[in-house]
């Protein structure tokens, strides 16, 4: 379209509340509002779906050239040249008012319609008053077939009955309970709830991410985000794709997909770390079954600044605690579970108690089997934890439960614990509970300890080849272990441990040649039949024939010195440096005599 | 006096000699009956070895490797269990009962097991009682050491 008036080709002028701006064609009086900052209010638009002008909040007054005037409603009305729109005009605003007011009536406790009401004046209703929650705007009707694809729910009924549904009301197949229609409700009536108890573990904090697009954790490197196929609406109907829409870097690529690298290094860290043990299966700590039950971890989240309270410590209703109960050794120096000491609890649940009482008002239990404080600094930090008034209680805790039978107990979670110091079983009604469940080893160690042939103890932790002359490296040359993969620890000694094991792979590096072990076979040639019986012995392909020779030959650099072959030669031609028949018939001998 | 039988142990050097180490370190008492020889792997354990071993005086051999999958050398003690079947149907030809050869896969984090299983075959073998295999029979057995070790050592300066 061409326009002779020195103007921008495709864009059109026109006049909101007496400022002028240009826009292109397709636009819609709001969006030449929204570019002018002018305040237009919505309840059923959302800039990812098709405009459907239910609820009319957003009528404004138009003016032609001709100087015909008209309500329509902002969001769905197309701009056309030379027109004059009014915003807030009083006429305006007494039809907004009216259809606040109706809506009100429908849904007299919705927060954005109160809110709405006090803007325009509205104090009394004067009409019927029910109490709805949704306001029929069709925002969750229809980003569900329009983003998601599924159309799991839809209007029903006509006139007075009309309502959104589920097919015939039941629960649906078609709902991939992505949380879109929750998201876009603007009443917030609609709630995705989750069904298996523990999807979410506190109102408050969604542990891990709770978009499909996010990054891994605010310290991840490097800080970019991913797509979570399994939360996508993406990957899950083929709809959506609004993350590919407005990135402008054309950086997402839904095609994209693991892909396996293999990559040639000369030297392995291993620092795979550890897993926390699950406390649910203990199920007389309620974990999973009480809201207010939080591990360690968990807690930690809630803590942080970055976290989904700000660092604000709330229970699962959002109001403060007023006493929390931190429980020790959960799963660690437990015959039925870990009998190792997971060494860093004791240390992180004292920090907690101290930044409870730091920022809430809350009074703190410990319950603990032995106060371990080792290490520099610590010990002290415990008498400073006992001078700040915070409660210990030595006893491992056996129940806690939500059955109130004294006095105090209505509404808390009651910790019953073997006080040993005072020799009593007390009930301590408490409103959060911590956990510290035990470190314990990653469970496919051993699967790792296989592909790099060293070894995992019993309790699945790597070990070390010399625990103290060679506490970082393994059984196998130029493989390294640092951090929790070998044993519970706190974070000085993960660095510690790091840092050794880089300073010893730099160590390798920097020799620029590799010592191997003097323990290798031979064979004399001068005596080789020639066999080959020796050949496919050989795990490590170190044994070749030399077909001019007529004899088998060992690549000393390959060989690793097991001594397989030398047994099994015919001829007894290949000798095992330093693992020799001579020396073991002797020792045979010598032990025998 | 009772009867306590020498047994001869041949130890891997990266699990059961470890576990070996792990039971002197973590202090588990176990049978003093048993003399160990490290070998680099269970696979190096030529089953002349044990033939001498019995030959020498031994009332029981224990082999010692890696568990199954976790062997250093990826395969090196399915070569000791191949052997060790070889020998079981052998050791009857020198009037030897082939429960007095035993074959174990003791990791290195095993200190415990390794006490136990030294224990119980110490046992095993003590209940046995001394061997039986005695005048002609050794005799044989030592000419075929014999034999294997001068065929061996043919040709050169040294045996192999």
């Amino acid at each position: 379209m061409m326009d002779a008036g020195g103007k921008s080709e495709g864009l059109i002028r026109l006049e909101i509340d007496g400022r002028t701006v240009s826009v292109p064609s397709e636009s819609t009086i709001l969006d030449a509002a929204k570019i002018l900052g002018i305040e237009i209010p919505t309840l059923c638009y959302s800039p990812l779906i098709e405009p459907y002008a239910a609820c009319r909040i957003c009528s404004v007054e138009v003016e032609f050239p001709g100087g015909k005037k008209r309500i329509v409603t902002a969001c769905n009305y197309p701009v056309w040249e030379g027109i004059k729109v009014y915003s807030d005009n009083g006429k305006v605003r007494r039809i907004r008012r009216m259809i606040v007011e109706m809506l009100l009536a429908r849904c007299s406790s919705v927060a954005v319609l109160q809110d709405l009401a006090a803007k325009y004046g509205i104090e009394e209703v004067r009409l019927e008053k029910q109490d709805e929650k949704c306001i029929l705007c069709g925002l969750c009707v229809r980003v569900c077939a329009e983003i998601v694809g599924k159309a799991a729910i839809s209007f029903a009924g006509r006139g007075l009955h009309r309502r959104v549904a589920t097919p015939y009301d039941r629960q649906t197949e078609d709902c991939i309970a992505c949380g879109a229609c929750a998201l876009v409700c603007p009443t917030g009536v609609i709630r995705v709830e989750d069904m298996e108890g523990r999807a979410v573990a506190h109102e408050e904090l969604q542990l891990g991410p709770a978009k499909a697009v996010t990054v891994p954790f605010l310290q991840a490197v490097p800080n970019v985000p991913y797509i979570r196929a399994d939360r996508c609406i993406h990957f899950q109907t083929g709809g959506c794709g609004h993350c590919a829409e407005v990135c402008d870097r054309e950086a997402i690529d839904y095609e994209m997909k693991d892909e396996e690298i293999e990559v040639d290094v000369g030297n392995i860290i291993i620092a795979t770390g550890f897993e926390l043990f699950d406390p649910s299966v203990m199920r007389q700590y309620g974990y999973g079954r009480y809201k207010n039950v939080l591990t360690s971890l968990e807690f930690e989240h809630l803590n942080s600044a970055s976290g989904p309270t700000g660092g604000r410590i709330m229970l699962a209703n959002g109001d403060a605690p007023s006493v929390v109960g931190i429980v020790h050794c959960i799963g660690s120096r437990d015959k039925r579970y870990y009998e190792h000491c997971s060494k860093v609890c004791c240390m992180y649940a004292l920090k907690y108690a101290h930044l409870i009482k730091e920022k809430t008002a809350a009074e703190v239990y410990n319950f603990y089997i032995d106060m371990r404080c080792s290490g520099k600094g610590y010990e002290e930090f415990y008498d400073r934890l006992l001078a700040e008034d915070v409660r210990f209680v030595r006893g491992k805790v056996g129940e806690i439960s939500s059955v109130p039978i004294g006095e105090g107990e209505e509404g808390k979670l009651i910790v019953r614990v073997e006080d040993t110091l005072v020799g009593m079983v007390r009930r301590i009604p408490v409103d959060m509970v911590i956990l510290c469940p035990a470190m314990k080893a990653q469970p496919d160690a051993k699967e790792l300890s296989r592909v790099f042939s060293c070894s995992v103890g019993r309790d699945g932790f790597f070990i070390e080849k010399h625990p103290k002359l060679a506490p970082v490296s393994t059984t196998s040359d130029g493989v390294f272990i640092a951090g929790a993969c070998q044993g519970p620890k706190d974070i000085p000694e993960t660095v510690a441990q790091g840092a050794a094991a880089a300073a010893e792979v730099l160590s390798l590096i920097d020799r620029k040649e590799i010592e191997i072990e003097a323990t290798t076979a031979v064979i004399d040639e001068e005596r080789c039949s020639g066999c080959r019986i020796c050949n496919t012995l050989c795990s490590f392909g170190a044994i070749s024939f030399d077909e001019q020779k007529e004899v088998s030959v060992i690549n000393a650099a390959l060989c690793k010195g097991c001594g397989t072959c030398v047994a099994a030669c015919p001829q007894g031609v290949i000798k095992a440096r330093h693992f020799t028949d001579r020396q073991i018939n002797s020792e045979i001998e010598g032990i025998l005599r | 006096m009772s009867f306590e039988p020498r047994i001869v142990g041949f130890l891997c050097n990266w699990c059961s000699y470890t576990g070996a180490d792990l039971a002197g370190t973590a202090r588990i008492k176990y049978a003093p009956n048993i003399r160990s020889i490290r070998v680099m792997c269970s696979g190096r354990v030529d089953p002349v070895f044990v033939i001498k071993a019995f030959s020498e005086g031994a009332d029981g051999v224990l082999i010692a490797g890696c568990h199954p999958g976790d062997c250093h050398y990826q395969e090196g003690n399915y070569k000791a269990l191949r052997r060790y079947l070889l020998l079981k149907r052998i050791l009857p030809e020198y009037g030897i009962e082939p429960e007095r050869l035993k074959l174990e896969w003791i990791a290195a984090s095993e200190g415990e097991r390794f006490a136990h299983v030294v224990n119980g075959f110490t046992e095993q073998v003590r209940r046995l009682g001394p061997m039986n295999c005695k005048g002609a029979l050794i005799e044989s057995m030592k000419d075929d050491v014999l034999i294997h070790e001068e065929h061996a050592a043919q040709g050169t300066g040294e045996r192999r």
